[in-house]
């Protein structure tokens, strides 16, 4: 009995940990994920460094709605609500200063840049 | 600042849960505001402010604010319904308003179905309704075309406008574009150029006796930098009036009862018809604030404003939705 439920324990550890590792794997022209959680008016984490290629999505966890716009107006999304999301693909190298257009005393910003630059 | 403190009500932030709630009972309804001798001022019940209105040949105007239709989370399932219940007291009362004004965040998400809602319920009054943005308003992914599309005929640059009524002058402000970004800033709102220049040469014409009434979504002065409650270049906006004897500002956003008076100028914040916000700084960050159930009603309100030609200053009456 024991040692059967520390087989199944361990198996589902490993499957856990490759799960976990897979977004990282750095395999070359993937498109990697990296996410944003909005969280009591705050962007976080609030810096973000990405390679070119990456995929940065934005979920707002707070009960008010926010918004992401770049400050240039390069990206922007609508007013996200409670749970909604908002995705950007990020291919040029730069930094991208944004702020939330509802509250705009939140920022935050991407910075893209090669792996290894 | 100087809070609001008729009915015995908002006592300065000090903040324990009961002082918190007091002061949350500013958060709601609407305004009535009496035009009195060209001050503006908020009266005590609204009964009283009708009475006022009668004896004097003046008026009364009515102000909501907030309503943020669509909103349903846990601090008020249904912001639609009690925006329903704030419209059926205004209906109700015994001296009806002459006019309506609604001072932003008529919608949470800036959606058509939300905006279609917020329009039907305001269909129910029988008085004009005068409408400005607030920022939830124009949080569309085109920079408010949804609410200019609506509301945006017959004013001016990006909808601001102005108005008279019974020798008193209102000016309806737009600062929910042109946000600065809080990278250096405070993150404050913005009036911007185009719009003051307008406003200067709106004013220009106008006698220093005409009583000035204000309207704008965020407050025209600082009530709390690092929550972005605040407006950058409002000190310009104010300069040009001065030279008036009575300048009233009327604002939203913040959900809750706040006062300052500098000189002429009085500034007034109003509740909300959805959900209260907290004081400021009494919490880690700004948003809607959940109270109990049976007590929500308490917090939300309207404002009745009474003008009544003579010397005293215009009268808010401020009604909470549950009284």
């Amino acid at each position: 009995m024991m040692p059967k439920t520390a087989l199944l324990l361990g198996a589902l550890g490993a499957t856990a940990a490759l799960v976990a590792i897979v977004p990282q794997a750095p395999s070359a022209g993937a498109v990697n994920p990296a996410a944003i959680q909005i969280d009591n008016f705050h962007y976080s984490p609030a810096m973000l460094v990405v390679a070119p290629g990456t995929t940065v999505t934005w979920t707002n966890d707070d009960d008010s709605p926010h918004s992401v716009r770049e400050k240039d107006g390069k990206f922007k999304s609508a007013a996200l609500d409670t749970d909604d999301k908002f995705s950007q693909t990020f291919t040029a190298p730069g930094e991208y200063e944004y702020f939330c257009s509802i509250h705009p005393y939140m920022t935050g910003k991407i910075v893209v840049k090669p792996a290894g630059s | 600042m100087a809070d609001h403190d008729e009915g015995g009500l908002g006592k300065k932030a000090s903040i324990n849960r009961r002082g918190l709630l007091k002061c949350m009972a500013w958060a709601g309804t609407g305004v009535l505001w009496s035009v009195s001798g060209g001050v503006p001022r908020s009266l005590g019940l609204l009964g009283e402010a009708a009475a006022a209105e009668q004896k004097s040949g003046g008026f009364t105007f009515l102000q909501i604010s907030d309503s943020h239709v669509g909103f349903d989370k846990p601090a008020n399932p249904n912001a639609l319904g009690t925006f329903q219940e704030a419209i059926a007291k205004i209906n109700a009362m015994p001296t009806p308003p002459a006019f309506i004004i609604h001072t932003g965040d008529i919608t949470h998400l800036s959606k058509d179905k939300e905006f279609d809602d917020a329009d039907q319920a305001m269909k129910a009054l029988k008085q004009k309704v005068y409408v400005i943005p607030g920022e939830h308003d124009v949080a569309d992914a085109d920079n408010g075309k949804a609410y200019l599309d609506r509301y945006g005929k017959g004013t001016k640059g990006k909808g601001w406008y102005s108005f008279d009524y019974g020798g008193a002058h209102f000016i309806a402000l737009i600062n929910v574009f042109n946000f600065e970004p809080g990278f250096k800033s405070a993150g404050l709102a913005k009036l911007g150029d185009e719009q003051l220049e307008w406003m200067e040469k709106d004013v220009k014409g106008l006698s220093a006796s005409a009583p000035i009434v204000v309207l704008a979504h965020l407050p025209l002065w600082t009530v709390y930098q690092e929550w972005g409650w605040g407006t950058e270049d409002a000190p310009r906006a104010l300069g040009y009036l001065k030279r008036f004897g009575s300048v009233t500002v009327l604002n939203g956003h913040i959900h809750q009862i706040q006062q300052k008076v500098e000189g002429n100028l009085s500034f007034h914040t109003a509740r909300s018809t959805a959900f209260p916000q907290p004081a400021p700084g009494s919490a880690p960050a700004p948003g809607p604030m959940k109270v109990p159930a049976e007590e929500l009603h308490s917090v939300l309100g309207v404002r009745t404003v009474n003008y009544v030609p003579g010397k005293s200053p215009l009268a808010l009456v401020e009604t909470p939705l549950g009284a």
